[in-house]
């Protein structure tokens, strides 16, 4: 569903992500883990369109998408779910919704899977009327899933769902994404919190200073002894 | 009853500068630049607005809309031209670059149609609404029907319509909007139109009520209209109409009750005596903290 080629990005001279390869696969959970710093926004950046890179290409069944303007990936059934979330805070929980569904024509679709939305979010329907702004983080999060789902992306793309979260809510904020993807939404979910990630992902990539140094699945990963030790706490 | 005539031309002028501000707060909102040619668009505008009524002998109203339509596709080109490559630079760079547009298109205007001031026909009667001892001229009560016609419509199209939710979107978090699938240049390029065209109608207000042109007409509105937008809380829409409103009434009170040639002064005293009060100007948001 989305290939990933020898990608390479750099901010001026910095070269963050130094040619990196990794794929996922229909209906998969794919996760990327790696330290603060080693390149994981950097890539869901580029791979949204919001960041060119230098050299490489990126492939969504197919098509390469790596000069397409941002915001024709979204039609094309990529959504993503940004790091810190990034809601419109200044606009109601609904309006963010709306939002999310910006490059949809279908008006009757819209307002069922709005619904959905408040089915699998009840705490959104509350604040339906609420600015986003006022919402607690794990609220955040779920309407920045929640919009991200009124795209009716194909693929949804996560970084760090799980930052700033309790672990009551890192678990609340996992089984939906579990769930997400076992109703047909395929999902690169990209982790500091590699036990969680690793736990409910298909396959796994490690990411290191712009570099993937392991891939396996996520079962395999771990129990590696390296991913042990770097990630998850020996 | 003299006050009261004086805060009924104060509205008069504040009307203009709130359609300039409204201009300068939508650019900024968005696009998050201080597009220091903004006036200038206003006097190209005029001009355009004065070669249409005594030249071409248009009607007025046709003569507006032209202004309009030229200093919209003035405002979108500059943004493309001038603007555009520069939206990865620092904000530094782009209000050199706003600051070289401004002198470019007075510039321009000079050598295009002289550096003589030309007088603008008088096309609004000069008659005045009598109100109970007051009279309002009916200029002052177009420019004020005009202004709030600007404002109801603007607030409209922003609270009501896809467009305007994309740009309250973009002028939150322009990356975020991208991933909406909103397209954010365009959406730049809609808010110059719009600021542009707002200018127009200004300019042909201003020169109803001042009648000459010349090609630096725009720098003092300009600079009038800038400061009601922070006066107001830049970025805020609302805040610039208030703003605008406010400034003009200031400035008609001093003139009259302190000193014609100290009312600059006394305008960005209460500017600079708001700001110390409340750093975001009247209505403006207290800036979002970032993580
Ligand atoms: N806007 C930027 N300008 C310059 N360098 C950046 C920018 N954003 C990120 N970087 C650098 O790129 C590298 C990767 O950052 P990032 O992709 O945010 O990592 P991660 O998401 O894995 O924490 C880091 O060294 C970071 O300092
Ligand atoms: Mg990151």
């Amino acid at each position: 569903m989305l290939k990933v080629e020898n990608l390479v990005v750099s901010y001026g001279m910095i070269e963050a992500i130094k040619g990196i390869s990794f794929e996922v696969n229909d209906g998969e959970i794919v996760t990327l883990i790696g330290a603060n710093g080693a390149g994981k926004t950097t890539t869901m950046h580029t791979i949204s369109g919001l960041l060119k890179p230098v050299s490489g290409a990126i492939y969504l069944d197919g098509t390469d998408i790596t000069k397409i303007p941002s915001h024709k990936i979204v039609s094309l059934g990529l959504a993503q779910v940004p790091e810190r979330r990034r809601v419109f805070s200044q606009e109601t929980v609904e309006e963010n919704l709306e939002l999310g569904a910006y490059t949809r024509r279908d008006k009757e679709e819209i307002a069922k899977d709005l619904e959905n939305v408040f089915e699998r979010f009840p705490r959104l329907r509350e604040r339906r009327r609420q600015l986003a702004g006022t919402l607690s983080g794990g609220e955040q999060q779920m309407l920045a899933m929640g919009r991200a789902l009124m795209a009716k992306p194909r693929i949804m793309l996560m970084d760090e769902p799980s930052m700033g979260l309790s672990p009551l809510l890192v678990h609340e904020i996992f089984r939906i994404i579990e769930e997400i993807n076992k109703q047909g939404t395929t999902v690169l979910l990209v982790e500091q919190n590699a036990k969680m990630a690793l736990g409910i992902a298909d396959r796994a990539y490690v990411l290191e200073t712009g570099k993937i140094t392991l891939e396996g699945t996520g079962e395999q990963l771990a129990n590696d002894e390296r991913v042990r030790k770097a990630y998850l706490g020996g | 009853m003299a006050f009261l005539s004086y805060l009924i031309n104060g509205l008069g002028l504040g009307s203009v500068y709130a359609i300039i501000a409204l201009g300068y707060t939508m650019v900024y909102g968005i696009a998050k630049m201080l597009n220091f040619a903004h006036g200038d668009v206003i006097m190209v505008g005029a001009y355009v607005t004065y070669f249409a009524l005594s030249l071409m002998k248009l009607p007025v109203l046709v003569s507006v809309l032209l202004a309009v339509a030229v200093s919209t596709l003035l405002g979108v080109t500059i943004e493309r031209l001038a603007y555009k490559p520069l939206r990865q630079a620092t904000s530094l760079s782009v209000l050199i670059t706003a600051i070289g547009v401004s002198y470019f298109l007075q510039n321009g205007a000079q050598l295009l149609w002289g550096s003589s001031t030309k007088v603008f026909p008088s096309v609004i009667s000069n008659g005045a609404l009598a109100l109970g001892g007051i009279s309002i001229s009916y200029l002052t009560l177009i420019t004020v029907f005009v202004c709030l016609a600007v404002m109801g419509c603007l607030t409209l199209f922003i609270n009501k319509t896809k467009t305007g939710k994309a740009m309250r979107a973009c002028s939150e978090d322009k990356g975020a909007a991208a991933l909406m699938g909103i397209n954010v240049n365009q959406i730049i390029s809609i808010t110059f139109a719009i600021g542009s065209g707002l200018a127009a109608i200004a300019a042909f207000l201003l020169c109803a009520t001042y009648p000459s042109v010349y090609p630096t007409l725009g720098s003092m509105p300009g600079i009038k209209a800038f400061t009601a937008a922070v006066f107001g809380g830049i970025g805020s829409i609302p805040g610039a109409f208030l703003g605008g409103l406010m400034l003009g009434i200031i400035e008609i009170l001093a003139k009259a009750y302190i000193s014609t040639q100290l009312s600059d002064a006394v305008v960005f005293a209460v500017l600079i005596i708001v700001l110390l009060i409340k750093p975001t100007g009247l209505l403006g948001r207290k800036l979002s903290e970032k993580v």
